[in-house]
């Protein structure tokens, strides 16, 4: 061994870098840059891989809603293969008529929203959501017959502290509701969030929109209106702000900014 | 040795528990301890994040330059948060809803940063790994006694189950609705606290300042 190398002096360029001071400039610009690089990798990987999973996650827990609000669930059903008996249409709101001019599969109604083209900004905005898409995809649900039997219209609004987004379920007379249900919402649990309690639920369940004149009559209230049983909805306890929300946005939708034109042609049995 | 590592894993879980002898974690702990089913999966998520930056940061201590080492474990923490977060977004994708923003705040979790700086930076790889582990299942610990005193009896189930029938539901119990708000947690960590210094008096902080007795008058 002419070689005087004891085991404690770096060899070659990576050993003598390794034992370098951390602290000199250039190599923590190096340990910066390396991390910075390594763990973008790792991230966009992750993110990239997953994202087939997590967008197929969204789209069955959108159906699995639509599959709720229609009362056609039970639990470990195919929910992908149940949601194929739902007809997804596209619903220009103003007239109340169905669109050709997108598909109703790939329409996307969170873009539609934010697209200046497809959407108004609300003056009057009881539901507090901003901006509207003057385009809707809504679902049809045919009996076995054929003959239409439900349908289930996307509704959001403001409660106490978030949107709520969520489906209501009208029968085929465009009048009585079947159900309403949210799906995403930062309610105060116990209390606001008791909009999901199965029971008050239960209760929308046979309510009238539309009063023998016409009027839109439905309200969220802690006590009955003059407009009698069929069209009251008991608030929640403790939740007055998110009931009023609730109030505000199944108004907002029903009425003539939302879905009354067609439920209107509904009723008329135009459809 | 075979000590020193039993030691690493079990001090934190109660001796040097991160929430209740440290006081860290508290925020997410007020938020994810309203329901057993959520605490578990948060608990799960901090055992593997401070695992894992321990892990790594005690690989790199020697080449990590002073003047920047936090923002290196910030992004080697935040690179093992978005992992997770995309995980559970793929996987447990109900859970994930429910803990929302809280797997992102994990990245400022006071417990993960806590262990890389004060354990990680000075020790080797193995022996960080395992407090990290140790100190995860100290946070997990605490969020699931809270959890079963605050899902118990604020919802009358224990994940997810029902165990006392509510009265909104047909049955007789009436739940304590303050118990699912975040404050409530505060009372009972805070019974918690009180209940280990009971147990293990050398918990007990001295005071810092003497109250003076002033003579005279």
């Amino acid at each position: 061994m002419s070689d005087t190398q004891t085991p404690d002096t770096p060899k070659g360029p990576i050993g003598r870098f390794l034992a370098a001071s951390p602290d000199s400039v250039g190599k923590t610009i190096f340990v910066a840059v390396a991390i910075c690089l390594v763990a973008s990798m790792i991230v966009s990987v992750a993110a990239v891989s997953l994202r087939p999973v997590q967008e197929a996650n969204k789209l069955r827990d959108k159906q699995l809603n639509v599959l709720q609000v229609a009362g056609v669930y039970e639990p470990g059903m195919d929910v992908a293969a149940a949601f194929a008996d739902f007809e997804p249409k596209v619903l220009e709101l103003a007239s109340g008529d169905f669109s050709d001019q997108f598909d109703a599969a790939t329409f996307d109604d969170a873009a539609a929203v934010d697209d200046p083209e497809l959407s108004i900004a609300l003056e009057n905005d009881p539901a507090a959501i901003g901006r509207q898409s003057k385009f809707r995809t809504i679902y049809l649900l045919k009996d076995e017959s054929g003959a239409l039997d439900k349908v289930i219209l996307p509704i959001r609004g403001y409660g106490l502290w978030s949107t709520l987004y969520g489906f209501i379920a009208i029968e085929e007379n465009g009048n009585d509701i079947f159900g309403l249900q949210f799906y995403q919402h930062g309610e105060t649990p116990g209390l606001g969030a008791e909009v999901d309690n199965p029971k008050w639920k239960a209760v929308w369940n046979g309510k009238k929109l539309f009063d023998e004149s016409g009027e839109l009559q439905i309200s969220v209230a802690k006590a009955q209106g003059p407009a009698g049983p069929e069209h009251h909805i008991d608030a929640l306890a403790g939740a007055t702000l998110t009931s009023v929300g609730v109030d505000n946005l199944v108004n907002f939708w029903m009425g003539d900014q939302g879905y009354a034109p067609f439920l209107e042609k509904l009723k008329a049995g135009e459809l | 040795m075979a000590q020193k590592r039993k030691e690493l894993l079990v001090d934190p879980l109660v001796d040097n528990n991160p929430i209740t002898l440290q006081v860290l974690g508290i925020c997410s702990a007020l938020a994810v301890t309203s329901s057993l089913k959520v605490a578990f999966v948060m608990a799960l998520a901090v055992t593997f994040v401070t695992a894992f930056s321990s892990l790594f940061i005690s690989i790199l201590r020697s080449q990590i330059p002073s003047s920047i080492r936090i923002i290196v474990q910030m992004v080697i923490i935040a690179s093992l948060v978005i992992l997770v977060d995309q995980i559970l977004k793929a996987y447990a994708f109900e859970i994930s809803k429910t803990l929302s923003v809280f797997v992102g705040l994990i990245i400022t979790n006071c417990i993960v940063m806590g262990r890389a700086e004060a354990f990680a930076m000075s020790n080797p790889p193995g022996a960080a790994f395992l407090d990290g582990i140790g100190n995860g299942l100290g946070y997990g610990l605490i969020l699931m006694l809270v959890g079963v005193i605050r899902e118990l009896f604020g919802s009358g189930s224990l994940f997810g189950v029902t165990i006392l029938q509510t009265v909104n539901n047909g049955g007789w119990y009436v739940p304590n609705g303050m118990l699912l708000l975040p404050p409530s947690a505060f009372f009972a960590i805070g019974l918690l606290i009180w209940g280990f210094r009971t147990w293990k008096p050398k918990q007990v902080e001295e005071r810092e300042f003497k109250i003076q007795t002033v003579e005279g008058h």
